[in-house]
């Protein structure tokens, strides 16, 4: 069956017409045309589709789209502030938490989570909040100095001086 | 980073920029911004996929079987159902090796693997096109089916392939020096197996193509998820039959390869099917289930190995037999197996070695070029001899190593040319990092520290597909705007390619990065290039990008010549300046680009790149070429484990890696290429195995396939070393593969110094570490009885250990015999609860045609007996991979 959903998406709110068997994941990325979210498996394997949903991870990929009425869903686009990366996506840029990239979209929302509710995570406790995502690239080590650099910088408040230019 | 002098009054002498210079350094990548802010589009991304019909697979329930029909009409008749395609539109095949071209995009009379694709669907939705694929009738007979090397060589067997009686993909067989002679003159002489399971690569994007055919001007644009988009174009063109110039092929972002799409795969033949079919775009996006059931791994792999040491460490001689499990089709298992017993060379001083490889073809997916590319299994092997006969000599790990250095320059016998060789720092700066001195045999109960060393080409210098061009070719257009574009097909896969290349050009021009952009692998406007393979980006197309740097930086020079009104050579050029002395002013490098664009208009320079004829291998055997680089990486590195002899747990603390990539050009790259080197590594050696259940790959997720999460994952220290090879791009050599293969030895290693136990067999997983103390424990008891029994004649001292109480150096325990570890390939990875039972043995199915929820309808071969025990057909339901995310095994 087919209702009216109405929720906050990164900030804004929407109503859409959604089938209830629609998975979150899909309607963010087929209807609404949001693609940072990915699918990487067959639902709940590897992370890689996790938003937040009133600021908790989630996977979309196990979530029904008519599960988020009334609440407040966030993906990795609403991240950037006027276009400038927010310091958990700057953590991952200069320090290399992505390289291919697929799994970083829900790293990323995994690692915000974690620094709403703990500014200053130590490795432990960011290994513990992001073991349920895989990323295949890294090893994972500079994943973990992509969120301590995030924590620090956000600490230091180093907003505009610490932007990269690279090449 | 300097600026760009925009105003006259800026460019007084003191305030001049300096050239910029980023090789060295940390340079994020290029493409970052985008893939941290969600905007980096993926194939199943692109704005086009919108409008897209949905393209879905059906794929082949049976291990192996001849297809007697395949009935479409009622799929076709289905509406919303926009094209049907089967073995019946294609009757040409594809393959990555012009000499083993045996695959149909869709099966044709025979499919060989459980998996294989059969007929596909392009409809209006992913739902509809599930259930036309549910209306497709398939009628076969089934064959006898191989899940094992073993059974497919037996007397007996049916051939998969008609071209490849007794289902031997390649025998390889030589000899160079004296063998014999050369271990009889060793002081210590050993010969294991080892085994190593099949794994695969688990890239986090699924594959994923987006074909659009317009009818019109008969043209098809593709997409895809591919390491090799011109293998794609080519075979496209085959396939399809179409003249090259109508076929353009596109890779966008792409989520990660390590081999798997070093190959043309059938999803974007099949997608670009469907599309003329349908006359319009397709996006085909397999399921994980899919991408795991057709996977292009790392092979099944036993290798018998034999080795010669000197009391003083030296090596006298090897012989090594290997045998691969190469799956249903050829792919690149010619060059996997000469890999195995080329790459025995070129990281040692080794003279005497006789090889023997065969590839087989079974009934499973077929393998492919997986990270580390035929050498992985072998090293591991080496090193992990090695380790244990040094042992047995009271050698340390590291001196054995040192007594085998190669003294470069060197041709190895098999002619392999060895220039720069960061080995022997490699030991020196692991050794000291790890502690290994201090630590190494001082360690508490259960911990150990282990070593190993490893090697990897950079780029293989003879091409897959011989044309006599350059091996690499790279662009740079600048324009009126100032912007240098370069424009190169090398693929970045996330390895930081593109990165790589806009350092290069960066460094030879100066200039500021900015002005600096790069468009990669577009047929339609980037040079063709290889692809991204055997570490070949960064020597080939590295090179290439710096001598069409020079081109322009000469053009520039002369430009800026003419203005000044001196000679080139007195040109002084600071990136983005030029100016003829320190008290000129100079112009800027827009005042320049315009000189040079007066003359000529835009410009377009060209650099190339060809392997030279001494780093291409020699002849003297077949296939001698295969191995052959312009400079080989080295990595040594050290493991250190904590094991719990409870529940045969084995954990890693940590690791000290030291890579010779020749010169980092990006050190943040090279840290991060090594680590997940190392990583990925572990995987292989701890937990990852695909493992069969009659031919149906049982692991087909990343849950059951287990790829190690970020809580499993150690600290992994990198040492970069540079020995800075003449060939190399400013020196450098490859650093994303190398590192890979140590890490296997290196932690049975560690696990041999924590508990005394040589595990012969990966993964690593403590069902096997425990079956492997309980059978020491059975056997010390066994032991001590017999001691008892001994006693009383005034015999032996106490043999019976326990595990734990063992001293270090004693000798080592006895070891698993083959009948104890089981075939290994098919118990469940990381599973404690993996009984003997579950071999890949088929068993006899008494499975009547089809069941009634099946559109699959065949006939066993004998019916219920199966011919021998070495067949059967396969059992259960179909075996095609569920609709998107459902998660059920399929049969």
């Amino acid at each position: 069956m087919i209702r009216l959903l109405t929720f906050r998406l990164n900030g804004r709110e929407r109503t859409d017409a959604v089938a209830d068997n629609v998975l979150l994941l899909d309607h963010l990325r087929e209807s609404v045309g949001l693609t940072g979210t990915k699918t990487g498996c067959d639902g709940g394997e590897c992370g890689a589709c996790t938003v937040l949903v009133d600021g908790a991870p989630v996977l979309s990929c196990l979530t029904l789209a008519a599960t988020v009425a009334d609440r407040s869903v966030e993906t990795v686009e609403s991240l950037a502030e006027e276009g400038r990366l927010a310091f958990i996506q700057e953590g991952f840029h200069r320090k290399l938490g992505s390289q291919c990239g697929y799994c970083t979209p829900g790293l990323i929302m995994a690692s915000e989570a974690l620094l709403r509710r703990d500014p200053d995570p130590t490795e432990d406790a960011i290994r513990d909040a992001l073991g349920s995502n895989i990323c295949r690239c890294t090893g994972y080590v500079k994943i973990v100095e992509a969120v301590r650099w995030a924590a620090e910088a956000a600490a230091a408040g180093r907003a505009g001086a610490t932007r990269s230019a690279a090449p | 980073m300097s600026a760009t002098a925009s105003s006259t009054d800026e460019r007084h002498q003191d305030a001049m920029p300096a050239r910029v210079r980023t090789i060295g350094g940390y340079v994020p990548l290029v493409d970052g911004p985008d893939k941290v802010s969600g905007r980096a589009r993926y194939t199943a991304d692109l704005p086009a996929a919108a409008g897209a019909l949905a393209g879905r697979i059906l794929r082949s329930p049976w291990g192996h079987a001849a297809i007697r029909s395949v009935d479409t009409s009622e799929a076709e008749a289905l509406p919303g159902v926009r094209a049907v395609v089967t073995g019946a539109d294609c009757d040409r095949t594809f393959g990555v090796l012009p000499i083993a071209m045996h695959e149909y995009p869709l099966a044709r009379d025979r499919v060989r693997y459980r998996g294989e694709a059969i007929a596909a669907v392009a409809a209006d939705d992913d739902a509809t096109a599930e259930r036309a694929l549910a209306l497709i009738r398939v009628e076969a007979e089934e064959l006898p089916a191989y899940y094992r090397a073993e059974d497919a060589i037996a007397p007996g067997a049916i051939d998969l392939h008609e071209k490849r009686p007794g289902n031997v993909e390649r025998d390889v067989e030589y000899e160079l020096g004296d063998v014999d002679a050369a271990l009889a003159g060793a002081d210590l002489v050993r010969e294991k197996t080892y085994r190593c399971a099949e794994v695969c690569q688990a890239q986090m994007e699924m594959h994923a193509a987006l074909a659009d055919y317009d009818p019109e001007r008969g043209r098809l644009t593709v997409h895809a998820s591919t390491q090799v988009p011109y293998y794609v174009h080519l075979m496209l063109a085959r396939c399809l039959d179409m003249e090259r110039s109508r076929i353009r092929v596109v890779k966008p972002h792409i989520g990660g390869g390590f081999g798997c799409r070093t190959e043309t795969l059938h999803v974007e033949l099949v997608c670009a099917l469907l599309a003329r079919r349908a006359g319009g775009a397709v996006r085909l996006v397999t399921t994980r289930e899919e991408t795991f059931i057709t996977h292009r791994g790392r092979p099944e792999q036993t290798v018998r190995l034999k080795m010669g040491l000197r009391r003083d460490g030296r090596i006298t001689g090897v012989e090594c037999e290997s045998v691969q499990r190469g799956g249903a089709y050829s792919g690149y298992g010619i060059v996997t197996i000469l890999y195995s017993g080329s790459l025995l060379y070129a990281i040692y001083d080794l003279e005497h070695v006789r090889y023997r490889g065969r590839r087989v073809l079974t009934n499973t997916p077929p393998c492919g070029a997986m990270r580390g590319h035929g050498t992985v299994n072998v090293r591991f092997a080496f090193e992990a001899l090695l380790d244990e006969m040094a042992a047995e000599l009271g050698l340390d790990p590291f001196a054995v190593r040192r007594a085998n250095l190669i003294d470069p320059p060197a041709v190895t016998p098999n002619d392999l040319l060895v220039n720069s060789y960061g080995l022997p720092e490699c030991l020196d700066r692991v050794e000291r990092a790890s502690g290994w001195r201090e630590r190494r045999g001082r360690l508490p109960a259960g911990r150990g520290l282990g070593m190993a060393c490893s090697h990897y080409v950079s780029g293989a210098s003879k091409p897959v597909h011989w044309t006599g061009e350059p091996h690499a070719t790279v662009h740079i257009k600048l324009d009126f705007d100032g912007s240098v574009v370069i424009l190169t097909g090398a693929p970045e896969i996330g390895q930081g390619s593109s990165t790589v290349l806009v350092q290069c050009v960066t460094e030879v021009l100066g200039v500021d990065p900015g002005r600096i952009r790069i468009v990669a692998s577009d047929s339609e406007v980037t040079p063709k290039d290889n692809g991204a393979y055997s570490s070949r980006v960064t020597v080939m197309v590295g090179n290439a990008a710096i001598e069409a740097a020079e081109r322009l930086l000469d053009t520039l020079t002369r430009a800026a010549a003419r203005e000044l009104e001196v000679e080139p050579g007195d040109v002084e050029v600071l990136g983005e300046v030029y100016r003829a002395g320190s008290q000129d002013r100079g112009l800027t490098f827009d005042e320049v680009a315009a000189a040079a664009l007066r003359e000529s208009g835009t410009i377009t320079v060209k650099g190339n790149f060809s392997t030279p004829a001494e780093a291409q291998g020699g002849k003297k055997y077949r296939g001698a070429t295969v191995g052959s680089t312009t400079g080989y990486s080295y990595a040594a590195q050290v493991v250190e484990v904590r094991v719990d002899e409870e529940t045969g747990q084995v954990t890693v603390e940590r690791v000290w890696v030291a890579h010779d990539c020749g010169k980092a050009l990006n050190r943040l790259a090279v840290e991060g290429q090594v680590q997940g080197s190392v990583w990925m590594g572990m995987g292989q050696a701890m937990s990852e195995e695909t493992g069969y259940a009659d031919g149906l790959l049982s692991a087909p997720n990343l849950l059951d396939y287990r790829v190690p999460s970020i809580a499993d994952s150690p600290p992994i220290d990198v040492q970069i070393v540079e020995s800075n090879d003449p060939l190399g791009p400013f020196g450098a050599k490859e650093a994303g593969e190398g590192s890979l293969a140590g890490f296997l030895p290196a932690l049975t290693s560690a696990v041999a110094d924590a508990i005394d136990l040589r595990m012969d067999e990966l993964p690593v997983t403590p069902d096997r570490v425990w079956r492997a103390l309980e059978r020491r424990r059975r056997e010390a008891e066994r032991a001590a009885r017999t001691a008892r029994r001994g006693a009383a004649n005034g015999g032996a001292s106490g043999a019976a250990r326990q595990a734990s109480g063992t001293p270090r150096g004693a000798p080592a325990p006895p070891r698993p015999t083959e009948a104890e570890t089981g075939t290994g390939a098919g118990s469940g990875a990381g599973s404690a609860s993996a009984s003997e039972g579950d071999s890949i043995r088929p068993h006899a199915s008494s499975r009547t045609a089809g069941d009634e929820r099946s559109n699959f309808r065949s006939n066993g071969p004998d019916s219920d007996s199966g011919p021998g025990s070495d067949s059967g057909p396969g059992s259960g339901s179909p075996a095609r991979a569920g609709g998107r995310r459902t998660k059920g095994r399929s049969a």
